[in-house]
């Protein structure tokens, strides 16, 4: 008998979402964390979402997760980004307010059924008969366990860098942590290093805003969550700032004192997040770089200033902020640092992120190699899950990359690996046009509600949306007009005698709303938010419609399983090269296989009969 | 690859020949036999019928395997028709053209085997299918290009490359400072040049290379290393045929021979070795490129000289030839040949053929080309819908990611990653 069925070791946000999804798919669930205090902590800037990353945040919401409520207590600036771009690519996002989001999280998880919070230090995980079966913390307490997901962000080998002081981070170097280490070193995974890099953090009172463009957020603000009726918080501004010639001649004369140019650095960094010295160095035209003020609360003065990540002593960081508009009297809070850390190379993980080497082990988050809370928290929803079902021995969870995000990034990570922390893009989802952060719901709450991971709240109102939507599209498709009325009501469409429903009309990109509502006034009856989303489908319909062959064969392909254990080298006709790149990374599904550099469809057929012929085998 | 559409192929192999069997599988059959033959014939019984549809294209056979009980599980139909490249090209395109798709390499045993229709013996027969295929198809589908077209189809991929990344910049950094929000007043005219490049190779594409010029297969190895007397015995071997007089140069002998119907021309090179000569320095000048540009290439080793790969080329060849096997074999070789005795050119000659073959990717060139006319074609089309969609860039996007799926059997492929990389290294992204 199990003390839990599942514990999530880590409380940050990758943590969170895994504990309440194995919480609430019914099984016993431990948070083990160093204090339950710095739960739902924003290590990195006080945002949540954007590009991409909204529309993770979007699914993380579809599957009943956290993220996008608690956001939308702790939101002080929401903006969609895209806005006048296409739906597709729009991407919700918010400031948020540090204070509030950590006690929206920790209220969050203190009222989650099936959860318990345990403070304490995870010294090794226990391992018996080949299988995880518990862990055992620092101070002696075990817990016997089915399945453990190790959220533990940048703890493997993290050093700071500031100038030219660097300190070992997180707790590495610490007794109790060299236990969890040694363990993964024990299953010999592949390791990878990384770097990031943070700003300095600034005394707003030090701030002459005065001087500064300021930004907005939108009126009124959308909330990330299906659940969130409005936004109630404070709404504040950011404003922005741009770096100058003087900047550029500061950082340029100190390049020898930071960390990632004098060579004590030399894992890779993330390229959409370059350092200031990186944007200096490389970009050596551009005479200005932006930089985004954004507030950390509503009663905490601190500003984040975006876009000044760098590792140069903290005297020079002062020097090169007070050579910019406003910051003329800066005060630093807390200088900048870049981390350099050791992450597992995710192609050692299963779709489900279960260790391919360790059953009922599951990694999410950082420690995968990727970047960004929204990022870390869908994986974690995902390894929690499936750490739960495992659990309760029933059939996993596995995304594709034709219906969500989180699928796109699971595949990207597994199959593909990583060589800087990865971070969702829109550019990264062939099927962009169809993974919309304003479907979202519709392309997962379903699959939620039929596995148990969504309660009733979210089930009720979700069920009465698909009504709504399904009678609105019934009626737009059945509403039918001639040219000739058409034209009638002012609607260009050619004179070729047939006839288009309404539904047809909107798909035209200069249709309106109210254009058919003129036609037929009973449209006007349908509710604004499901109108607004039959728009946006019907101006997709002929791509999706172009798209649906694509997205079955991506389907099936991710649907035919390759058996564990396969000896590639006993293959015929392989190629060397096929042979190794299969070899070392055991795919586990043919459309992983397929996606492998240098495979070809000819390889991909082969491995399909060598799969079967296992069956035949096994059959007879 | 995917099932649920019709798929049609060449199944003979390459023309010109006395008959030519054209498959097709999928649900689109009875409707494509309907339309091409005018009916639908009685199940697995042959029957011969006129084939067009507007024009006569070509009277034959034509059988009808209704599923389940076919070769790929589905409705399949075989026409055998005569076998000129012409008329099998005007079938294909006629087919294409009502809505089937040419399959791909191994796509009908794919079928076959997915619908549980393959025996034991026939998956491990796959494996040769493999040979067919490899990395080195993208250089091929090039081949098939003019000589100065396939820079510039190198071109593309790297026009394509800004095209998207400049968009796709839009896209997911629109918040940063480095992008301005509307796109360069030049992007219209890129993709529209874009658009007149491939359109011209399009025209252009309708005579590949090897067709008209033959595969060329380099004879290469330090001196004195067989080349000529190899070059020789293979011109006597009955199975090939010396189609013209060898136009021989002072460093580089062609010769041209025809083997089963498709035409290679052997080049003889200088020596490769290091020299004070200076016109025996450009014969082995002219000798390695040659070599860069052969389709084929075949070094030779012969037993009697030492240290034979000191000045072997940078590009691996195709196959390592132990020539002179009437005195001593040569280790580490593929084959062992003598042109002496005659030992080993019936060999040779097929390994040459095995390999010819395999350049059109191991499907006859004729299909090839149709592939090649269809990738170019999707391209246009997609860049040309692209052009009107830039008010809309995520639409404009899409197309311009599916004009670059269309072209990568010619341009390699262009996934996520590639944009990315040129996105990051033009703009200075980083909040």
């Amino acid at each position: 008998m199990s003390d839990y069925a599942v514990i999530v070791v880590g409380g940050g946000h990758a943590g969170c979402e895994a504990a309440a999804a194995s919480a609430r798919l019914g099984v016993a669930t431990a948070l083990i964390t160093h204090k339950f205090a710095t739960i739902g902590e924003m290590s990195c800037n006080p945002a949540i979402g954007g590009l991409g990353k909204g529309h993770l945040v979007r699914e993380i919401d579809a599957l009943d997760g956290l993220m996008g409520h608690v956001a939308d207590a702790a939101g002080i600036q929401f903006r969609v980004l895209n806005r006048r771009k296409g739906p597709a690519v729009r991407g919700p996002r918010a400031q948020a307010d540090r204070k509030l989001y950590r006690q929206a999280m920790q209220a969050a998880i203190a009222t989650q059924a099936n959860l318990d919070v345990i403070e304490g230090e995870v010294d090794d995980i226990v391992v018996s008969g080949g299988h995880v079966s518990g862990v055992r913390l620092l101070d002696g307490r075990m817990f016997d366990t089915k399945a453990v997901v190790l959220t533990t962000g940048t703890f493997l080998r993290g050093l700071i860098h500031r100038g030219e002081e660097t300190t070992p981070a997180g707790r590495m170097g610490e007794a109790p942590v060299l236990g969890l280490s040694t363990r993964l070193e024990a299953l010999e995974l592949a390791l990878g290093r990384l770097k990031t890099g943070t700003p300095a953090r600034l005394d707003g009172t030090s701030i002459d805003f005065s001087v500064l463009e300021e930004q907005p957020g939108d009126t009124p603000p959308e909330p990330f969550s299906a659940l969130t009726a409005a936004i109630t918080t404070p709404q504040v501004s950011c404003h922005i700032t741009r770096t100058t010639a003087q900047t550029h001649k500061i950082i340029a004369d100190n390049l020898h004192r930071s960390a990632m140019y004098s060579g004590r650095i030399s894992s890779r960094g993330p390229r959409y997040c370059p350092s200031i010295e990186d944007k200096v160095v490389r970009f050596a035209d551009r005479d200005s770089h932006q930089i985004f003020l954004e507030p950390e609360g509503l009663d905490d003065t601190t500003i984040y200033p975006n876009g000044l990540s760098t590792s140069l002593p903290a005297d020079v960081q002062e020097a090169f902020l007070r050579s910019m508009p406003g910051l003329e009297a800066v005060r630093i809070v807390r200088p900048g640092y870049a981390i350099e850390y050791d992450y597992v190379d995710p192609r050692e993980l299963r779709s489900t992120l279960e260790v391919k080497r360790q059953p009922g082990l599951y990694l999410a988050g950082q420690i995968n190699g990727t970047t960004g809370y929204e990022e870390a928290g869908a994986q974690g929803l995902l390894a929690g899950a499936n750490a739960a079902l495992a659990a309760a021995g029933r059939e996993a969870l596995v995304l594709s990359r034709t219906e969500s995000y989180l699928g796109v990034m699971v595949d990207d990570l597994v199959t593909r690996g990583v060589t800087e922390p990865y971070r969702m893009f829109t550019s990264r989802a062939e099927f962009r046009l169809h993974l919309r952060a304003d479907n979202a719901d519709q392309r997962l709450t379903p699959l939620g509600i039929a596995i148990g991971l969504v309660g009733p709240e979210r089930t009720a109102l979700f069920g009465a949306k698909a009504d709504a939507l399904g009678n609105g599209k019934t009626l737009l498709t059945t509403l039918t007009a001639t040219p000739n009325v058409a034209r009638k009501a002012g609607i260009a469409v050619n004179e070729d005698g047939k006839s288009r429903s309404a539904f047809d009309l909107l798909s035209y990109p200069d249709v309106t709303t109210a254009d058919v509502v003129r036609l037929w006034p009973e449209i006007a009856a349908i509710p604004d938010p499901v109108i607004e989303q039959l728009v946006v489908d019907a101006q997709y319909a002929v791509y999706l419609e172009r798209q649906r062959d694509d997205i079955a064969a991506v389907r099936r392909d991710e649907q035919k399983p390759i058996p564990d254990g396969i000896d590639y080298d006993s293959i015929p006709g392989l190629s060397m090269e096929i042979r190794q790149k299969l070899g070392q990374f055991q795919p586990q599904t043919i459309a992983q296989a397929q996606a492998l550099d240098g495979m070809t469809p000819a390889a991909v057929t082969l491995l399909l009969a060598v799969i079967r012929r296992g069956d035949l085998r096994r059959a007879s | 690859m995917r099932s649920g559409d019709t798929i049609v192929a060449l199944s003979s192999g390459t023309t010109p020949s006395g008959v030519a069997v054209i498959r097709l599988s999928g649900p689109m059959v009875p409707d494509l036999l309907r339309a091409t033959t005018g009916i639908v014939p009685e199940p697995r019984r042959l029957t011969l019928r006129a084939i067009g549809q507007d024009s006569l294209l070509d009277r034959g056979l034509v059988a009808y395997f209704p599923t389940p009980h076919s070769f790929t599980g589905e409705d399949c139909a075989e026409l055998q028709i005569h076998g000129s490249p012409a008329g099998v090209k005007a079938v294909l395109r006629l087919l294409t053209q009502l809505g089937a798709r040419l399959a791909e390499p191994g796509e009908f045993t794919r079928r076959a085997f997915e619908n549980g229709k393959l025996d034991l013996v026939e998956i491990e027969g796959l494996g040769d299918l493999i040979e067919a295929e490899t990395e080195n198809q993208r250089r091929q589908a090039l081949a098939r290009f003019e000589g100065g077209l396939s820079s510039q189809i190198d071109g593309w991929r790297h026009q394509l490359l800004d095209l998207r990344a400049e968009i796709e910049a839009r896209l997911d950094f629109s918040d940063e400072g480095d992008v301005a929000d509307s796109l360069p007043a030049s992007f219209a005219d890129t993709i529209g040049a874009l658009q007149g490049d491939i359109s011209r190779a399009l025209a252009s594409a309708e005579h590949g290379r090897i067709t008209r010029e033959g595969i060329r297969v380099a004879l290469a190895g330090a001196p004195n290393a067989g080349k000529s007397s190899l070059l020789n015995a293979l011109a006597r071997s009955d199975i090939a045929i010396v189609t013209d007089e060898a136009g021989t140069t002072r460093d580089v002998r062609e010769v041209p021979l025809d083997i089963n119907g498709q035409l290679y021309i052997l080049v003889d090179l200088a020596g490769l070795r290091e020299t004070d000569s200076k016109a025996e320095a450009e014969g082995v000048r002219r000798a390695r490129l040659a070599i860069d540009q052969a389709d084929l290439v075949l070094w030779l080793v012969a037993p009697d000289i030492t240290n034979a790969d000191a000045h072997a080329p940078e590009r691996r060849p195709d196959l390592r030839i132990g020539t002179k096997a009437d005195m001593t074999q040569t280790m580490g070789v593929d084959l062992h040949v003598s042109s002496h005795t005659g030992e080993g050119i019936a060999d040779l000659l097929s390994a040459i053929e095995a390999r010819g073959s395999a350049l059109a990717g191991g499907e006859p060139a004729l299909i090839s080309r149709e592939r090649d006319r269809m990738a170019l074609e999707g391209a246009v089309a997609a860049l040309a819908m692209a052009a009107i969609q830039l008010n809309a860039p995520e639409l404009a996007a899409e197309s311009l990611r599916i004009a670059s799926q269309a072209l990568e059997r010619l341009i390699g492929r262009i996934d996520a990653e590639r944009v990315l990389d040129r996105l990051f290294s033009s703009f200075c992204i980083g909040k």
